[in-house]
């Protein structure tokens, strides 16, 4: 009886093990592009145009012997005068290039001195070390003004974040809690409009805005968001629906209006969805592309990470080091607001999906 | 999300439903119309209105460039006309296909792929001998939150054909070097290209599938499991029906989504349709219509055709929704 059960425990743990350890492998796979995007960022240019260059930041060895820098080559020690059994090929810095015989000293055994290798320099290849180049990015931080555009980036998150939950509270709480004849058919009307293609609103909206000379300024991005819309208006109804509506009334019996009942009631019980909201939000707005492409075209200075990004891509091509350099910038912020707020994104994830 | 449009339109109410309400039941309406009103004003102005005058400028010969003044020339349906005739959408030949069909059989490749991929990782991460769930789903989704223009360029890093590091997994799994794929750059590839990209945004089609599997009560699979169902048969008959509400949300976001799909290859392929052509999308071709070339009323006439494809599509889905949508609670309708 008690070895049937532990063995059934040995064979569950076997099992836990397994998945895990498959899980953890796709995982693996899975995020690798970071690593890529880390190694690469971290490359010399000399390295980046080095045909069979290592995948990690890496430059040719050198030596440093009495503040002279040596190359180091990768010699077949049999080749040299006084070692000619020893078959192993050993890192050796150069002192004098010959094309028949170079002269070398072992770094590793600085005691041996100078020696002869009847080698041709050409014809060795050189041992890698590991270089990162951080200098790319202070390349990149000069190049386009990273600063300025992080504050663009901000700017434009925050002041829409605003705009969305004035706005979206408001919305929701009016669908939420209010009866009246209509109603369902304008929610419905609402929800229909994640159907709607962006470019059967955007060409009449752009050329609106282009009238009234706005494109070239944030007010097309930002305006708009003061008006809600229909994610988070659900998110947020489906939240305040759940409340029981007893709070409400016992306010509403001590004299309290709407707006007072969604002001002390309703808010101060829904941090967690409110919450929700903001960390969506933000990570919209940082990555937000299509909006300021289309109407900061001509500003370069107002342009925010994601538009800055892709002009940099096209100008600096060749160094995908400093593309990769200006990705890992870019994501940085979204990643770091999801590491402490993880638990938000999954909870309003889950109530707009699952929930009817 | 979608159950909401699925059971049906509430019929328009009437004046006289309104005029017999009691005066504190219209108090009720004003507050509820007053909360409503920053939506209000906003559909209106931005989505309303856009809508009539897009399907008015679609009528119209107008370039943006005209000044406010200039009287546009109407057109009638010229614009539908030569749109019906474009091949530069309905072309069926292979080397120059319309940018329609790139559009849909992209969709055809991507859809099932952005089902499959997000609801198996969602049953893996929801096994019960899984450890470490949370840290999982976490890191799963984490790509999702990626700037778009950022996962763009870090997957045209990976994917490039000399140093990527696919291509140097494949050599080192000892593909030639001559028969590695050459992905963004070559007809065939550009598409898996695409979609491989695609894959580090499952995180939110996970999560809900996760969500939808954790919400399965485990007596209907102890009852299966009584009945004799293997693995398969317990996904097929519990598992998938008790899910279908989030697999049509998926579906039909996907779906609307894709329909829409243009801004991978307008950063990717810079938005020239390269290589040969293949990256063609329509909303690409529209986009380049309105901006680039600044064709107001052929553009909104594109617009509208997708438009009326999207909904054509999405009622037909909604359509077929009763025969697999199961909505627990309610039995099937």
């Amino acid at each position: 009886m008690n070895s049937r059960k532990r063995r059934r425990e040995l064979i569950n743990t076997g099992k836990s093990g397994l998945v895990t350890l498959i899980t953890l492998a796709l995982l693996f796979i899975f995020l690798s592009p970071f690593a890529f995007m880390v190694f690469t960022s971290l490359k010399s240019q000399s390295q980046i145009t080095s045909v069979g260059s290592p995948i990690w930041p890496a430059e040719s060895a050198t030596f440093e012997l009495n503040g002279e820098e040596l190359e180091q080559y990768t010699v077949p020690m049999n080749t040299c005068v006084g070692s000619e059994s020893d078959t192993s090929e050993r890192s050796l810095a150069i002192v004098d290039k010959g094309l028949r015989e170079s002269v070398f000293i072992d770094p590793s055994d600085l005691e041996r001195g100078e020696f002869a290798c009847s080698v041709s320099w050409r014809a060795l290849d050189r041992p890698w070390q590991v270089a990162p180049a951080w200098s790319n990015y202070s390349e990149v931080w000069e190049t386009i003004e990273i600063p300025k555009v992080m504050w663009n980036t901000f700017f434009y998150a925050i002041t829409t974040l605003v705009g969305t939950l004035i706005s979206c509270t408001l919305v929701a709480y009016g669908f939420a809690r209010f009866q009246f004849p209509g109603r369902d058919l304008l929610f419905i009307v609402l929800i229909s409009t994640i159907f709607l293609p962006a470019f059967v609103t955007v060409i009449p909206t752009y050329t609106f805005f282009q009238k009234i000379g706005w494109v070239g300024t944030w007010l097309p991005l930002i305006v708009p968001h003061f008006f809600a819309n229909a994610y988070n208006v659900f998110l947020l109804r489906q939240y305040f629906m759940t409340m029981p509506r007893a709070l409400d009334e016992a306010a509403m019996i001590d004299g309290a209006g709407p707006l007072r009942v969604l002001w002390s009631v309703i808010i101060p019980q829904s941090y967690p969805v409110l919450l929700a909201v903001t960390v969506f939000h933000i990570v919209f707005a940082w990555n937000d592309f299509f909006g300021p492409l289309i109407y900061l075209s001509t500003n370069r200075d107002a342009q925010p990470i994601s538009v800055v990004l892709r002009t940099f891509n096209g100008v600096y091509g060749s160094s995908p080091q400093l593309i990769q350099a200006g990705s890992l910038m870019a994501l940085l912020a979204p990643l770091l607001l999801f590491v402490f707020a993880q638990r938000f994104f999954v909870q309003g994830i889950v109530i707009t999906g699952v929930e009817k | 999300m979608l159950q909401e449009l699925s059971s049906g339109i509430p019929k328009l109410p009437s004046l006289k439903s309104y005029r017999k309400l009691s005066s504190l039941k219209r108090q009720e309406m004003k507050w509820g119309l007053t909360f409503l009103s920053p939506w209000l004003i906003g559909f209106t102005i931005f989505t309303m209105l856009p809508l009539i005058a897009s399907l008015v400028f679609s009528f119209l010969d107008l370039r943006i460039t005209d000044g406010i003044l200039t009287q546009p020339d109407f057109i009638g349906l010229d614009n539908y006309a030569t749109m019906l005739n474009d091949p530069q959408i309905w072309s069926r030949q292979g080397g120059t296909l319309g940018s329609l069909w790139i559009t849909i059989r992209f969709g055809l490749i991507a859809l099932p792929v952005g089902i499959i991929v997000p609801l198996a990782l969602a049953v893996l991460l929801n096994s019960p001998h899984l450890k470490g769930k949370s840290f999982f789903r976490s890191m799963f989704y984490m790509p999702y939150i990626i700037p778009f223009v950022a996962a763009i360029f870090l997957w045209g890093g990976m994917l490039n054909p000399e140093t990527g590091w696919i291509n140097r997994s494949l050599m080192f799994l000892g593909m030639p070097r001559e028969s590695v794929p050459n992905w963004a750059n070559d007809v065939n590839w550009v598409y898996p290209a695409y979609v491989i990209l695609g894959i580090w945004g499952v995180g939110n089609a996970m999560l809900i599938f996760l969500a939808g599997l954790q919400g399965v009560p485990t007596e209907l699979y102890d009852a299966a499991r009584v009945d004799g169902a293997n693995k398969w048969q317990q996904f097929w008959k519990v598992t998938f029906p008790m899910i279908s509400p989030v697999v049509f949300y998926n579906v039909t976001l996907s779906i609307v989504g894709l329909f829409q799909y243009f801004l991978v290859p307008l950063v990717v392929n810079n938005g020239t349709g390269r290589p040969g052509g293949a990256t063609n999308f329509f909303n690409l071709y529209l986009y380049k219509t309105f901006f680039t070339f600044q064709r107001m009323g052929y553009g909104s006439a594109m617009a509208w055709l997708l438009f009326a494809i999207i909904l054509l599509v999405t009622l037909i889905l909604f359509g077929t929704a009763r025969y697999w949508v199961f909505y627990a609670g309610e039995g099937r309708h």
